[in-house]
């Protein structure tokens, strides 16, 4: 069970059971849908943004706790960061949670309970759904994203 | 063969002892996963092999490796009788009427590829039903809608009902004079639903309809015989019932498989060739079986089907009955806790869903305990969308399991309901 522990922190639990900013955002300057079709996970992630500042994001669907609390850790970090502070963190949280030999990541701040999916291949894509799906926002795409 | 000796063991309570003993020719089930004896319950999916299927393949490949059908040397006579006895065996397993009959595929999903192209294409019209069931494995869909967006022929599908079973009288309302073509599974992956395959057929008959079985989940854990049955083709992959991946079988009545044009081209499965005059083919079955073949893997699945028959397919079904009644009594009985498929006549799968825990982290948990189980849709959304659910997790038995496997499992959904609180 020691390293399910790792996997399922209470903080995951807290955020999978009741998920922030879990909710549309009625005005969204973007959004954009993500679909796991291994597991079924489907999540729509809503932003608004102002210039290049994100202002306000959200994320609504239905997954796993660790896609769900993946998602509601994004959204409460990345409110009032720029875009390009936003493509800096994805690219970091992306290593921090496939690479073994990652170096720690100060500014991952909370997002670092993730990182024991790193044990859990099979996991790494719930853990980047919300992350992939927030890049298609960002770039516009219309199509829903694919973990596969 | 050890089997022989266990097969005999009818008494339901020797049976379990039957079941310790089979298991015990399967290799892979003597490993530990994260340090707990490996309970392997994700059969539905794909089931391990006995030793006998390894040394088959093994054998091939170290003592008479070949092409079929085409050499003067020995080792090409060898492995050709060899592929050709297995047809032989495949066609007495399903009771076909003969080894003409019985193809070659990759897999339950060629196999109805093929019909669904080289059967169904020439044969539908615009405005032309196919029928399905919406307990569809994605295999059984995918192929009709291709062939509808070909042809602008329509499907067409019958409901089920909350407990997950085929409704009947839908089916005799949609059975019209449109319909060209029956596709149906005989036993769902997905709820483990065992459908009353004979009578659709029968009803399907009496508009002069062809029926297509998809028996992938049935050839492993009921008797299976298609000319009782009457079904003009029948689909199942040999990984299912012990044997290799990569080989399956197309059963198709004789007459149908004759007026078919092929498949694929290539090699083996023509008589002549010529750029003048064009091409002609070869005789059943070769004329669907283009290329080199499995032929390791049709050996393997022919040994397979050895070793199902030496225990019998009546003491596998009855034995994963007992699993299937364990286990339906014992998890319905954990708070929270919902089993999507009930069934009357079900085959030996447990389909779940918890509240408040995704199946994808029970499958995570349950896997640290040493317990394979499927998490997700199971290649039918179809059926996830009828019950509004995402997935489910789905225990799937076969011969090898036993009842302190089901108690592994049980005990592994407690720690989940511990964890997840």
């Amino acid at each position: 069970m020691a390293d399910l522990r790792e996997l399922y922190q209470e903080v995951i639990f807290d955020h999978s059971k009741r998920p922030r900013n879990f909710h549309p955002i009625v005005d969204a300057s973007r959004k954009a849908q993500g679909f796991n079709p291994l597991c079924g996970d489907k999540l729509t992630v809503y932003l608004k943004l102002n210039g290049e500042v994100i202002e306000d994001v959200s994320f609504e669907g239905c997954g796993c706790a660790i896609s769900t609390a993946s998602a509601s850790l994004m959204t409460e970090t990345l409110k009032g960061k720029t875009v390009q502070e936003v493509q800096h963190l994805f690219e970091a949280f992306h290593q921090a949670v496939t690479d073994d030999h990652a170096r720690a990541h100060d500014e991952l701040g909370k997002l670092q309970v993730l990182c024991g999916v790193r044990e859990f291949p099979a996991r790494v894509k719930c853990a980047t759904l919300a992350w992939h799906t927030l890049q298609a926002a960002l770039k516009e795409k219309q199509d829903t994203v694919s973990t596969e | 063969m050890k089997v022989a000796e266990t097969a005999v063991l009818q008494d339901a309570g020797l049976e379990r002892v039957g079941a310790h003993a089979w298991r015990e020719d399967f290799p892979i089930l003597r490993q530990k996963v994260h340090g707990r004896p490996l309970v392997y319950l994700d059969n539905a999916a794909s089931s391990q092999k006995p030793e006998a299927v390894i040394d088959a393949e093994d054998r091939f490949y170290r003592e008479y490796n070949s092409n079929v059908h085409r050499g003067v040397h020995t080792l090409s006579q060898v492995a050709t009788d060899a592929y050709e006895k297995a047809r032989e065996k495949i066609r007495k397993f399903i009771n076909a009427s003969s080894s003409r009959e019985v193809i070659f595929t990759r897999g339950a999903t060629e196999a109805l590829n093929l019909v669904a192209q080289s059967f169904g294409r020439g044969r539908l019209k615009p405005g032309d039903e196919v029928i399905v069931s919406a307990m569809e494995h994605h295999s059984n869909i995918v192929p009709w809608q291709l062939v509808c967006k070909q042809t602008g022929a329509v499907l067409k599908v019958v409901p089920i009902n909350d407990a997950g079973e085929f409704l009947f009288e839908e089916y005799l309302k949609l059975l019209g004079p449109r319909t060209r073509i029956v596709a149906v599974v005989h036993v769902s992956n997905a709820l483990g639903t065992i459908n009353p395959v004979k009578r659709i057929i029968e009803a399907a008959h009496a508009h002069n309809v062809p029926v297509v079985v998809d028996g992938a989940q049935a050839v492993p854990h009921v008797k299976v015989d298609v000319r009782e049955l009457g079904c003009d083709f029948y689909a199942f992959s040999g990984h299912k019932i012990y044997g290799p991946t990569g080989i399956g079988v197309l059963y198709g009545r004789e007459h149908l498989l004759d007026a078919m044009p092929p498949y694929q081209g290539g090699g083996d499965m023509i008589r002549t060739v010529s750029f003048v005059e064009g091409s002609t083919w070869n005789e059943l079955p070769y004329k669907f079986e283009a290329g080199t073949p499995h032929i390791a893997g049709g050996i393997g699945l022919g040994v397979a089907l050895d070793y199902v028959s030496a225990i019998g397919i009546e003491a596998i079904a009855a034995h994963e009955h007992d699993l299937l009644e364990y286990a339906t009594g014992l998890v319905s009985e954990i708070p929270g806790l919902k089993i999507i498929g009930t069934a009357r006549e079900k085959s030996g799968i447990v389909s779940f869903v918890m509240d408040h825990v995704h199946p994808h982290d029970i499958g995570t948990i349950l896997d640290h305990q040493g317990v394979a189980i499927r998490a997700g849709h199971h290649c039918a959304m179809p059926v996830m969308d009828r019950f509004h659910i995402p997935g489910t997790a789905r225990a799937s038995f076969a011969l090898y399991n036993t009842r302190e496997d089901v108690d592994t499992l049980v005990a592994g959904i407690h720690k989940v309901k511990e964890l997840f609180g």
